[in-house]
């Protein structure tokens, strides 16, 4: 899909400037990427490559570090159903067929309507209310088939009101206001912090000539 | 801290290895200082030129700080007073095993079919030091076998190691950071992003530095096995900059050119350009046996004797009717063999080893030199009065860029446009053409110009700051636009030497070993050694001429008028290669016999009587001069094809014809006689000259007073006029690229750059071409909308495929000034 649109490139700007080096703002610009699209696409990662002053490879080298920023389109909601140990024990496997039985995809697969991604995960630390999933990164805890099955048609009919879009990182933005912008003068800039001199190694540590 | 406070700044650092009490420099790594003692600590993401990374931990060793052994890393710990250090423990040696088991478990075992088998780092420590046998019995991790990654280089992920090297030269080195590590964990591999190949002029070196076969270079897949490669230390002369490399042959054939570890010169890089043009030597298109025309008819294979005989009959008449254009390909030898011919035997001075395209030789010959040392040395401060390094002198861009980057150079760019150096350029002045001598001579204090007025305060400060005479100064000088006289260049010079006393300089021109032909004498008014002609005395000739002869453009207009009779080209190609189009055919089409010294039949040598076929780079034994003055060999590895011959050869051959004794008829006379003649040459040792590491350095201070002129007032620009900026780019479409295969598609299609402000002025709108306009000679031409254009300036470059600017060029013009349109629209 695309570059960010003219109101999230201002946002951008805006991210961007509240950090020393442009390049520091990768991460936040690529959710907003991912919160535009539901997914980082390439060419919106070249936009940001554009905006932050770097090559579009080193954007992918950061991006495809992480699992959750997604660079293939992803369905409305990503069904994360976990099957490490725990959960594993307590139907989590059983779960998953289900979710596929329900959904007529593997793993990986988006359903054709395009509304639900099914992945399956490792542990997200809810071991005690195994089985559990996430659905856009919110838990859903001791889930049934029935319980499976009530959550995809509520997904599909739009019933859970409660769970955004996937991509969307918060729904009431933070924004600084100009006169509270302060300390994003890089390190070189600043000269050293305070905290950091009150503590003179002693001269044997010091490294010579610096 | 001052180096008297550190005892470690003046004595060594004392420690352990491997039971012997040793010293480490100051701040040394433990794995080099290993080296330096004769232990070898296995590696692989460790390059002595590049920062450590610590990523592939094969070069664990036990190191005992005061608390007991433990492993450590020898590439990431600089060596401290006292430790201990055993590479050969129990510890160390299951450290190693372990590393290189965990290596092989996705490292395919295809070395039999893999370039890299035979020179593999990973072969070779697995033999030292790995396990004998693999415990892994899974499936490996599988990649698609070997997908382009540019044009030149191909990525075999499987064979991958992760060890950072090509990513790290890439964003460190070359500062093109178009290959990354993608994907996390064992997914993670090198790659580009789609459809954004790792174009970078600097590929090759990855390649080289690739601890195993997992980057290849397209030329070299499948050519050779390492242990059938003959090598022989050699000097690119792809440009000035010199670079030393290996020059390897299978089989009489040229096969691959590595780039050796010169501490004075590349440091190991090469350009592309250095490491693939070899390929030419094998060109289909190469000219095998002399070519004669004989009345009027097409050129035909000819014999040598018929050939020269032809030649020498040209060669016979009134000198003064006679010039020689080019010998920037030539070895030093060929440079001495074919002076003497011309201008001892034959008696011409009208002779230029320069296409109009570098600097007046006095200043390029005359002015003190720096060497590439001494412009990096930490804490200077290097005037870049010149072209874009990257796009010339690509191997001396990676040197001044290591400079700026972490040796604390300070750079000033006195350049029509800003260079792929200005983002890291302390001032940036970037003056439009014909106001850089102002400029310059507005860095002094208390001067002030209208040219220098219209550059930005705070650059102006701050290059008036860099230049107090508190650090030392270099000029790295060349031409930067062949749209604008070089006159303007030498105000700037002589503004700098009167600002800076002792300033020195690096003449970066382009041109192979031109820098030689000038010292040789391949140009008007000098002989060998830098020797004014007036008043000579070289006894071993058998004359001097007795005029101060022509440079090209002189040459080319007395062609045109019909003064000059014989032209000889030495490698020379005007007709596409002469900034003047209209001029260079005019003359070659006017002269009565052209003489073409070539391995092609190139636009200008088609045009010939007689071409004689001449030995390539690896072909002949000689030797080359660089910007520095630094000669060093230039070996042949091959025998030349059919009947070529080395360029000195050929002038024996023809003086013969002539019945003249060119007075040796090996090189080592052809040296003895060079080092007689020319005082520069006097202390050279030619037998050494080989095993010389870096080559010496030549003593070219001269005795001459140059005087520059005072910065003249810079012509106005007329109307809504732009300023034409001309410059090469590093692909493009001369000779050496065109006929190596890999090379010739990569030249990027012309285009005019304008800036985004006088694209709107202009009413230039998107999708139409624009009609350059130079006093009714008309160009269309696509453009680009380009902000690092200056204003009021239109910039392309010379020789890419699409448009020839160089039909809006004309010699001897001060500036250009072109007026433009769109294409279909009114004035
Ligand atoms: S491709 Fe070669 S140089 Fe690059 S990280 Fe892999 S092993 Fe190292
Ligand atoms: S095992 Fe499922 S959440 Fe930990
Ligand atoms: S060589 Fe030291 S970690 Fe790779």
């Amino acid at each position: 899909m695309s570059r960010l649109t003219p109101e999230n490139e201002l946002l951008a700007s805006e991210i961007i400037s509240r950090y020393p080096r442009p390049k520091s703002a990768l991460i936040p610009l690529l959710h907003l990427a991912q919160e535009q699209d539901g997914y980082v696409a390439d060419d919106a990662m070249e936009h940001l490559a554009e905006l932050v002053g770097i090559t579009p490879a080193e954007v992918l080298g950061t991006c495809s570090f992480y699992e959750m920023f997604k660079r293939e389109p992803v369905g409305r909601y990503l069904l994360n159903i976990c099957t490490n140990i725990a959960c594993q024990l307590t139907g989590g496997e059983e779960l998953l067929h289900e979710a596929e039985k329900v959904l007529g995809v593997r793993p990986g697969g988006t359903t054709a309507d395009g509304m639900i991604t099914l992945e399956d995960v490792e542990c997200i630390a809810a071991c005690t209310e195994g089985p559990c999933l996430q659905v856009n990164y919110r838990y859903e805890y001791r889930v049934d088939p029935a319980g499976l099955r009530k959550l995809v048609d509520d997904l599909r009919s739009g019933a859970r009101t409660d769970i955004p879009h996937h991509g969307t990182l918060q729904r009431v933005r933070q924004h600084i206001p100009a006169d509270r912008l302060g300390g994003i003068e890089a390190p070189e800039v600043a000269g050293t912090p305070a905290w950091f001199t009150a503590r003179q190694a002693p001269p044997s540590e010091q490294k010579a000539g610096s | 801290m001052t180096a008297t406070d550190n005892p470690q700044t003046t004595t060594g650092v004392p420690f352990t290895l491997n039971g012997k009490a040793v010293e480490a420099r100051k701040d040394e790594l433990l794995i080099d200082a290993a080296d330096r003692h004769g232990v070898h600590i296995p590696r692989f993401c460790y390059h002595p030129r590049m920062n450590p990374v610590g990523m592939c931990r094969m070069c664990l060793v036990d190191v005992d700080m005061g608390r007991g052994p433990g492993l450590q890393p020898a590439c990431m710990m600089p060596v401290t007073p006292d430790i201990k250090v055993d590479t050969e423990s129990e510890a160390t040696k299951s450290a190693q095993d372990g590393v290189l088991e965990f290596l092989l478990i996705n490292h395919p075992l295809d070395c039999p079919v893999c370039d890299k088998g035979g020179e593999c780092p990973l072969q070779d420590n697995t033999l030292s030091f790995g396990p004998g046998e693999s415990r892994f019995v899974e499936e490996k991790r599988h990649y698609e076998k070997p997908i382009p990654i540019s044009p030149l280089v191909d990525l075999d992920r499987e064979r991958c190691i992760l060890c950072d090297r090509c990513t790290r030269f890439a964003k460190e080195v070359a500062g093109d950071p178009l290959i990354h590590f993608i994907g996390r964990g064992a997914q993670t591999q090198v790659n580009t992003f789609p459809d954004h190949p790792f174009s970078s002029y600097f590929s090759g070196n990855t390649v080289q530095i690739c601890p195993v076969g997992a980057l290849l270079a397209q030329p070299y897949r499948f050519k050779a096995r390492p242990w059938d490669l003959e090598t022989v230390e050699s000097t690119s002369a792809v440009d000035t900059t010199g670079a030393r490399v290996l020059v390897q042959s299978s089989r009489n054939q040229l096969t691959r050119i590595l780039g050796l570890d010169s501490d004075a010169v590349n440091w190991g890089w090469l350009s592309d350009k250095d490491r693939f043009a070899y390929q030419v030597t094998e060109s289909e298109n190469r000219v095998t046996e002399p070519m004669l025309r004989r009345g009027g008819d097409d050129l035909t294979p000819s014999r040598w004797s018929d050939a020269t005989k032809t030649a020498a009959r040209a060669l016979r008449g009134d000198p003064a009717r006679v010039a020689v254009l080019g010998g920037a390909r030539l070895n030093i030898e060929g440079q001495y063999a074919w002076a003497k011919l011309m201008k001892g035997v034959i008696g011409t001075d009208h002779v230029d080893c320069q296409l109009s395209d570098g600097l007046p030789a006095p200043m390029a010959l005359g002015l003190p030199r720096a060497t590439i040392n001494q412009v990096c040395a930490p804490g200077g401060v290097v005037v870049l009065l010149g072209p874009d390094p990257k796009e010339e002198l690509p191997t001396l861009y990676l040197r001044l860029r290591h400079a700026i980057v972490e040796d604390g150079v300070s750079l000033i760019e006195l350049t029509p446009r800003p260079t792929s150096l200005s983002d890291l350029a302390a001032a940036r002045l970037h003056c439009v053409p014909g106001t850089v001598g102002q400029v310059a001579a507005a860095l002094a204090p208390g001067v002030s110009n209208e040219s220098a007025d219209a550059q930005p305060a705070d650059q102006m400060t701050a290059a008036r700051a860099l230049l107090d005479g508190s650090r030392p100064v270099t000029v790295v000088l060349g031409r930067a636009n062949l749209a604008e006289s070089a006159r303007y260049t030498a105000d700037a010079v002589g503004a700098l030497q009167r600002l800076v006393p002792g300033v020195t300089f690096l003449p970066a021109l382009r041109r192979g070993n031109v820098l030689g032909g000038l010292e040789m004498g391949l140009t008007a008014g000098f002989l060998p050694g830098g020797v004014r002609r007036a008043g000579a005395n070289f006894p071993a000739w058998p004359f001097v001429p007795d005029f101060d002869g022509k440079d090209a453009d002189g040459i080319m207009r007395a062609a045109a008028n019909g003064e000059i009779d014989t032209i000889v080209l030495l490698g020379a190609d005007p007709m596409e290669d002469y900034p003047d189009a209209a001029l260079a055919k005019a003359a070659l089409e006017r002269v009565s016999t052209l003489i073409a010294v070539d391995a092609f039949v190139t636009s200008s040598a088609a045009e010939a009587d007689v071409i004689l076929p001449a030995a390539l780079f690896g072909e002949s034994d000689g030797s080359f001069l660089n910007l520095e003055g630094r000669l060093s060999p230039m070996l042949a590895k091959v025998t030349p094809p059919g009947q070529a011959k080395a360029d000195w050869m050929v002038a024996v051959e023809l003086a013969t014809a002539l019945g003249i004794d060119l007075g040796f008829v090996t090189l080592a006379e052809l040296r003895a006689e060079l080092s007689s003649m020319a005082t520069t040459f006097a202390s050279v040792d030619w037998n050494r000259l080989a095993s010389a590491d870096d080559g010496p350095v030549l003593p070219l201070k001269r005795q001459w007073v140059l005087e520059f002129g005072d910065a003249a007032t810079p012509p106005a620009p007329s109307s809504y006029g732009l300023r034409l900026v001309v410059d090469h780019k590093l692909w493009d479409q001369g000779t050496m690229a065109q006929e190596s295969p890999s090379l010739a598609g990569l030249a990027p299609p012309a285009l005019l750059h304008l800036n985004p402000a006088d694209v709107e002025a202009l009413g230039l709108s998107e999708g139409t071409p624009a009609i350059i306009d130079r006093d009714g000679a008309t160009l269309e031409a696509p453009w680009v909308a380009d902000p690092s254009v200056v204003p009021r300036t239109a910039r392309m470059a010379i020789r890419l495929p699409g448009f020839d600017v160089r039909s809006l060029l004309t010699v001897g013009r001060s500036v250009t000034n072109i007026l433009i349109r769109a294409a279909g629209g009114t004035h």
